[in-house]
């Protein structure tokens, strides 16, 4: 199957729900740490993400959480290959787009988009909204003439409730709300199969917030798109996540469907961070037990030996220095990785070839 | 909580000239604070919640900023009415601040140790040596280990957390009587988050320091706050204890807010209620209710006049002409 596949095949996978639609398998991406005026050396190595295993279905949205430096922009960035990996596989329905350069790279990237965070520095200044949210189309020629491309341009800015009007005005006319809206617009373009939104909601004032959130989540159901969507705010990815891996220092520490996760979270880290989100109610605040951790996670640069989280943990052992532990099954599709867990040991394992934890 | 009065702010409008037209950034703000109370300020960005905060500390950027009305009552003492020497007293030493970026409000070539010493130093007489000490004291005190080495480190090397915990440090140090943390762990992760916030109450019950939190995180509020102040557009809309204005919010603001915000205690598949629209132009208000055009409730009258923020319910305060048909249903509560 090349990649000018019509885009009739890709309808075919995915009326078979159960395969999936991207896959990353074992992903690395490992940035070198440089020293030194033009003579540069090589004097460690900063593992952002460091052995990643992730799937995503057609039209699901899998949710990313983790405090910052755990490496989750860095895994939405390498899904669209905006970073190289330094090992791994991402594999778009079942085939492996890790090594595309060039021409297959960008049709290969007509199914993925991306929503940044920032609705100020992700829009070029100097381009109106209708330009912005027309270029995709330029690029992988999905117009045919004028009349077509504007017609086009007017239907994306419809859909993300700005009025085709607006297609003029350059981004500063527009509020954070707006811009985000715009952003939207232009991953949709090419209308892409999967969306990677890196805290498309966290610069936004919460009415703003709400807003933009129903219209991701509109946008999901009209044209059943799966989402990656990363973000540190637990409330948040809760009300739009069907699936929620949990990564800390690189690594996914626990992952499980929505309310697996949040409701029985196993590793002591979710746990933690569940804890550490208050709500809005005033009475229930005062009854709820709070997990607060002690220190900052560490450097990637240095990470602890063993578990990543064992320095911050509440419930770490010596063991955990020893043992790097693995993501195993706890029940129905949720998987924790700690050596304390009371499931750890019974878990079936996930494979022969992994079934001792590596001692370090 | 004593019921004796520390802050009347009465009647407080700071203004801001700017080149498309004058910026009622606080708009006729009047509040009380008790000692030792937690008074959370909440609203979205442009609402005033910061610029009163400066106003109290008389650090408006003037100009194009400007205090235009009011009083604000400290201690039984006016601040707009103090001299620049009388007012310096003050801050740090009665009213201390912790500010959003803790990386801008350090002097990033000072060491910590040299920034800790000067509030000691120039508000309670301390010398050097002792002053040190104490700062070292300081440090230990919110949770930053190796303080006597840390002294020595300049705010670049140490992470956002720490230079909270820093800013903390130097804002409690003469034990201020009133304490204003204004977005103080905004740009924090969420565990970081937590630790400051535990901090923060720590040491604020231990001194009987009355806290005024800004922010626009309900959650941050409804957990550490007593009462409530609600912002939009310059003014107090809603404002009364936290039970009051959480469980019974009587502004279509308010209820909106609680209404947008996803929680970890609502049904996991509720849909958000968002208000629509987006937050008016300051400098071109309507002459009614600024909120109008973004409110389910909106009457003709509401065009007409602003309401005033009058009495509901005994502490329980509110500025809307409809406050009787507006409630809250809460829907889908799993915990």
């Amino acid at each position: 199957m090349t990649v000018t596949t019509p885009r009739t095949d890709s309808s075919e996978v995915r009326a078979d729900s159960k395969s999936p639609l991207l896959e990353v398998r074992d992903l690395k991406v490992h940035f070198p740490v440089k020293e030194g005026f033009i003579i540069q050396r090589k004097v460690g190595v900063i593992k952002a993400v460091d052995g990643v295993n992730l799937t995503v279905y057609p039209g699901e949205t899998l949710g990313l959480v983790g405090e910052s430096g755990s490496g989750k922009t860095t895994v939405g960035r390498a899904i669209l290959r905006l970073e190289d990996p330094t090992d791994g596989q991402i594999l778009l329905e079942g085939q492996d787009i890790t090594e595309f350069r060039g021409s297959r790279l960008r049709d290969v990237r007509r199914q993925l988009g991306m929503v940044f965070q920032d609705p100020f520095g992700s829009l070029n200044p100097r381009m109106s909204a209708g330009n912005l949210v027309g270029e995709p189309l330029k690029i992988h020629g999905l117009t045919q003439g004028r009349a077509d491309y504007r017609r086009r341009v007017a239907e994306l800015l419809n859909l993300v409730g700005l009025n085709p009007m607006m297609a003029g005005r350059y981004p500063h006319e527009f509020s954070g709300g707006q811009r985000q809206r715009i952003g939207v617009a232009r991953a949709l373009a090419s209308r892409p199969d999967v969306l990677v939104l890196d805290e498309p909601v966290s610069a936004l004032d919460v009415s703003i917030q709400a807003q933009v959130i129903n219209l991701i989540k509109d946008l999901q159901d009209q044209f059943s798109l799966a989402y990656i969507f990363i973000a540190h705010d637990l409330s948040v990815v809760r009300n739009i996540s069907d699936r929620v891996a949990v990564m800390y220092l690189g690594k996914i520490v626990e992952v499980g469907s929505r309310d697996e996760l949040y409701n029985t979270p196993k590793h002591p880290y979710t746990k933690a961070l569940l804890s550490a989100v208050p709500t809005s109610d005033p009475v229930l605040e005062r009854s709820r037990q709070r997990i607060v951790l002690e220190g900052d996670i560490p450097s990637p640069l240095n990470p602890p030996s063993g578990c990543v989280f064992r320095t911050r943990c509440p419930v770490a052992t010596d063991e955990c220095s020893r043992i790097v532990p693995e993501l195993r099954s706890v029940q129905g599709t949720q998987s924790a990785a700690c050596i304390n867990g009371d499931w750890y040991n019974k878990a079936a394992r996930p494979n022969e070839k992994s079934s001792t934890p590596q001692e370090v | 909580m004593t019921t004796e009065t520390l802050l009347d702010v009465k009647n407080l409008s700071t203004h801001f000239r700017t080149p498309l037209g004058t910026v009622r950034a606080v708009n006729d703000v009047s509040f009380v604070l008790h000692e030792g109370e937690t008074l959370g300020l909440v609203g979205e960005s442009g609402c005033g919640k910061s610029v009163t905060a400066l106003s109290i500390m008389r650090l408006v950027p003037s100009p194009p900023g400007r205090i235009v009305a009011g009083k604000i009552v400290f201690q039984g003492r006016d601040l707009l009415a103090m001299t620049e020497q009388e007012i310096r007293n003050v801050r740090g030493r009665d009213i201390g601040m912790i500010f959003q970026e803790p990386m801008t409000s350090l002097n990033p070539v000072l060491s910590i140790g040299r920034q800790l010493r000067e509030p000691l130093e120039l508000h309670l007489g301390m010398t050097k040596n002792q002053a040190l000490s104490k700062a070292a004291e300081l440090l230990q005190l919110v949770g930053i280990p190796d303080a006597e080495t840390r002294l020595n480190s300049f705010p670049h090397q140490i992470s956002g957390g720490q230079r909270q915990r820093v800013m903390i440090a130097m804002a409690l140090s003469c034990e201020p009587k009133l304490l204003i943390a204004d977005e103080a762990t905004t740009a924090l992760d969420v565990t970081i988050q937590a630790q400051i916030l535990e901090i923060i109450k720590e040491l604020t019950d231990r001194l009987g320091t009355a806290v005024i939190i800004i922010t626009h995180n309900l959650g941050v509020v409804a957990r550490y706050a007593d009462s409530v102040n609600v912002m939009y557009a310059g003014r107090i809309r809603e404002s009364g204890s936290l039970d009051q204005v959480y469980r019974e919010p009587k502004h279509p603001y308010t209820v909106g807010l609680l209404n947008s915000v996803p929680t970890l205690d609502l049904d996991a598949d509720i849909r958000l209620e968002p208000i629509r629209g987006e937050i008016p132009n300051l400098a071109d208000l309507p002459i009614g209710c600024a909120f109008m055009d973004r409110c389910d409730y909106a009457v003709e009258r509401c065009g007409e006049s602003d309401p005033e923020l009058v009495e509901l319910d005994g502490t329980h305060l509110g500025a809307c002409w409809e406050h009787e048909r507006v409630s809250r249903v809460i829907t889908g509560v799993t915990v």
